[in-house]
């Protein structure tokens, strides 16, 4: 199990991998927004929280269908699954795999781009701590809606409009804790809420998520 | 050498995309046995071969395969490209609890290439890398689909040697395919149990029928 995650961590920094593609993809939408929205900071700021968070959610998008579509065309889903590891295992390592080659990165860089954005000195501790909390809840999510979509051709756009609405309840309690947080405001509510969210599909989603593999691989 | 065991196929009906395409097939392979199975494209050798391997549902039918005793060998060798050929070959080891990769590379004459990456390999060299693979499983069951595919006759020749020293060792071999090995070994033509074109599901067939045994 531990070699799986491993080797899948391995190949998403190889080349072709597509660590550096979110990342990358993070870094632009947040350049690109003080273009869109015009040089004024106090705009700028009161908008850093949540463009960051939508921002991330995106980035995180962009990596979801490589997480089983690769394995599946070159028949390491098959023996995946025959091998002596409970699928369940291999799909929640899959997406521990997934959120440590792009969500926790993520999570590690939004500071230096709230800067960017002139985010208000509160929200900075806020900012890593509603990431880290949320984005694992992003790669479940988006591991199943993978799992969901595993085999077909062209599967990455269905992908992101299942997993897409998915992650509403993630970005509403995400983005709240963390206006909350840096208005300086109480934000336990909407942070247990999004630890609970977190909690629940790390909990559940990897044995939907098998159970979709084990379907589309009949 | 391993404990005696025996793979047990009791009237086997399987169906590939919803449409059944054998039924009432029988067979029994004991340890130190290879089985060929023969028959034209699109008889059912992958899906039966699947079947065995847990990755889809028999239709009807029995089927005992000691739990936990099967490696199973797809037209896909499951290679990661970007990773080499000792990295590729330690992940399944290391997958199967197994530790020890020397030996099947050098039964497949791979060691010159053990740090290549596995997309500078030629075909033929990928597919010993996913025979390799079966050494690595520990498993005493093959279940090989078309595995001689772009190997050129040296390594027919080795490929052929594994399986007779799996064989010897203990092992069972079940595989599909239309090149001599080498060996003799108990062919099994699929053509026979070939399903009924009318026969579409179980449930509509036992309509006509009647008197079917769902047990």
């Amino acid at each position: 199990m531990i070699a799986l995650l491993f080797r899948d961590m391995r190949l998403a920094v190889r080349a072709g991998g597509g660590f550096g593609l979110g990342l990358a993809f993070f870094l632009i939408v947040t350049v690109l927004i003080p273009f869109g929205v015009g040089p004024q900071s106090e705009i700028l700021g009161r908008i850093a929280p949540g463009v960051l968070w939508v921002a991330a959610l995106l980035a995180c998008l962009l990596s979801l269908d490589r997480i089983f579509a690769l394995d599946y065309e070159d028949g390491s889903l098959d023996l995946l699954a025959t091998a002596p590891l409970p699928l369940e295992g291999v799909v929640a390592m899959k997406a521990l795999a997934h959120w440590l080659t792009t969500g926790l990165p993520l999570t590690l860089v939004a500071p230096g781009l709230g800067l960017l954005l002139n985010m208000p000195e509160d929200a900075y501790f806020w900012l890593v701590v509603t990431l880290l909390l949320g984005t694992p809840a992003l790669s479940y999510i988006g591991t199943f809606g993978a799992a969901l979509t595993v085999g077909l051709k062209r599967g990455g756009l269905l992908l992101s409009l299942l997993v897409l609405p998915l992650y509403m309840p993630t970005l509403i309690f995400g983005a709240e804790a963390l206006r909350r947080g840096a208005d300086g405001m109480a934000n336990t509510t909407p942070l247990f809420m999004l630890a609970g969210i977190t909690l629940f599909t790390i909990a559940l989603l990897p044995f939907v998520a098998a159970a979709a593999v084990r379907i589309n691989l009949r | 050498m391993r404990r005696a065991m025996e793979l047990k196929v009791t009237d086997l009906a399987c169906a590939r995309g919803g449409v059944p395409i054998l039924e009432g097939l029988s067979f029994s392979l004991a340890s130190g046995e290879a089985l060929l199975l023969r028959g034209p494209n699109g008889i059912g050798k992958t899906t039966l071969l699947r079947t065995l391997a847990g990755l889809q549902p028999a239709l009807a039918g029995r089927m005992s395969v000691p739990a936990e005793s099967l490696a199973y060998g797809a037209h896909a060798d499951g290679l990661k490209a970007a990773l080499t050929v000792r990295e590729n070959l330690m992940f399944w080891a290391r997958v199967y609890g197994t530790r020890d990769i020397s030996q099947a590379l050098a039964d497949f004459n791979l060691e010159d290439l053990v740090d290549r990456q596995a997309h500078s390999l030629s075909a033929g060299q990928k597919r010993r890398l996913g025979l390799a693979r079966l050494l690595v499983t520990g498993r005493p069951v093959w279940a090989l689909d078309e595995p001689t595919v772009s190997l050129d006759t040296d390594s027919v020749a080795l490929f052929g040697k594994a399986v007779r020293a799996h064989c010897k060792a203990g092992g069972l071999a079940l595989m599909a395919t239309h090149i001599d090995l080498g060996f003799t070994a108990r062919e099994l033509d699929l053509t026979p149990f070939k399903a009924l074109p009318e026969s579409t599901g179980g449930y509509v067939r036992s309509g006509f029928d009647g008197d079917e045994d769902f047990t």
